[in-house]
């Protein structure tokens, strides 16, 4: 019974995704680029940096960049504490 | 599983990975890449060493890398540099841009054929991530290395 | 809607790596395979959002010894850099969750979900 009820949630998302995939904008053409433009014609300048995603990731959304660092901190360090059982002495 | 043709190949290898790295982070303001991109590739070469050389070796071999303080440097230089941005401004601003520093020279404008001492806050943000995420990721193998040779220590 | 599916080739990729990765999540008893099914449906959220800011003939938007005709004709550069977030993000989860499956067979002594749920203790 409950076997039967995920697979109807399952075909049910399937054609869902076939929904939204019919009916999405064509490949190549995306809707709203204002932002993207100014990036691109104004990070040589404000950034000083040739690499356009470099300017992005570290300059226009640094912020995003620090809790990225974060996280990554935060998953090293739960690996460590969920294995300190089994590692022993080591590290 | 540590036999001489993965010892001998992982000699050759590992120089040219742990290099490629290096550039990858040093240029990320230039070409594709940066600090993440190239602590991965960093951090594969590393690993590559850990999994090729049985455990006392590895052991020996990490015993005196500070993993650890590698991380705590990355995440603490990106704060500080990010904190260079109170001189006036807000935090993060692109201070060493246009100064004259290292790293501190004027970009021109355009297609150019790039210049490595370029980039103000930008490379130093670089280094530092690509330190924190290299040393993130190896002590991650690392970790599991060790807890999975401990059970099967005939491999 | 723009009469043929076969231009958007990639969004239909995206799709079935979509369904594949909600079959494993949802099908598969064995944890390490759900860890997998998570990996996969991770890789078509990022493929999605690279496809999504793909300018058609465009360039890569680095201005290092570009082509001469590439200065008007970009990709967008945002979803590559948030797209570059959630790869390093997801390697962490990843990480997080084989070292929990790692603590579950050892307490449990198996990975399949049912029987986990089954013997407590």
């Amino acid at each position: 019974m409950r076997r039967a009820l995920g697979l109807f949630a399952f075909l049910s998302f399937i054609v869902f995704i076939i929904a939204v995939n019919i009916s999405l904008r064509p490949f190549g053409e995306p809707p709203h680029t204002e932002m993207d433009n100014y990036f691109i014609e104004h990070a040589q300048e404000e950034a000083s940096a040739n690499n356009v995603v470099t300017s992005v990731v570290f300059d226009y959304r640094g912020f995003d960049t620090l809790g990225e660092a974060t996280v990554l901190f935060t998953a090293v360090s739960g690996v460590l504490m969920a294995l300190r059982h089994y590692g022993g002495k080591e590290r | 599983m540590t036999t001489t043709i993965i010892r001998t190949t992982t000699k050759i290898l590992v120089p040219l990975i742990l290099v490629f790295g290096s550039y990858i982070i040093l240029h990320g303001h230039l070409t594709p890449g940066g600090g993440f991109q190239g602590g991965a590739v960093f951090a594969s070469g590393l690993a590559l060493l850990i999994v090729a050389n049985n455990k006392e070796k590895v052991k020996e071999l990490f015993n005196k890398v500070p993993l650890s303080q590698l991380e705590s440097i990355g995440a603490l230089g990106f704060l500080g540099i990010g904190a260079l941005g109170f001189m006036g401004y807000t935090f993060l601003k692109n201070v060493i841009a246009n100064s004259g520093f290292l790293f501190g020279a004027p970009t021109p404008k355009g297609i150019n054929p790039g210049y490595l001492n370029t980039g103000g806050t930008l490379s130093y943000l670089n280094i530092f991530v690509g330190t924190k995420v290299l040393a993130g990721l190896t002590s991650i193998v690392l970790i599991f290395f060790l807890i999975l040779r401990r059970e099967r220590d005939e491999w | 809607m723009n009469g043929s599916i076969f231009v958007n080739f990639p969004f239909i990729v995206v799709a079935v790596l979509l369904a594949l990765g909600f079959y494993t999540i949802g099908f598969k008893r064995n944890l390490i395979k759900v860890v997998i099914g998570v990996e996969i449906l991770e890789g078509a959220v990022n493929m999605f959002i690279v496809a999504l800011g793909y300018v058609k003939g465009g360039y890569a938007p680095i201005y290092t010894q570009a082509p001469p005709e590439a200065v008007g004709k970009m990709v967008l550069p945002t979803p590559q850099a948030l797209t570059l977030t959630s790869i390093v993000i997801g390697v962490a989860v990843s990480a997080l969750m084989l070292a929990f499956a790692v603590n579950i067979y050892r307490h449990y002594g198996t990975l399949d979900v049912t029987k986990i749920r089954r013997l407590r203790g």
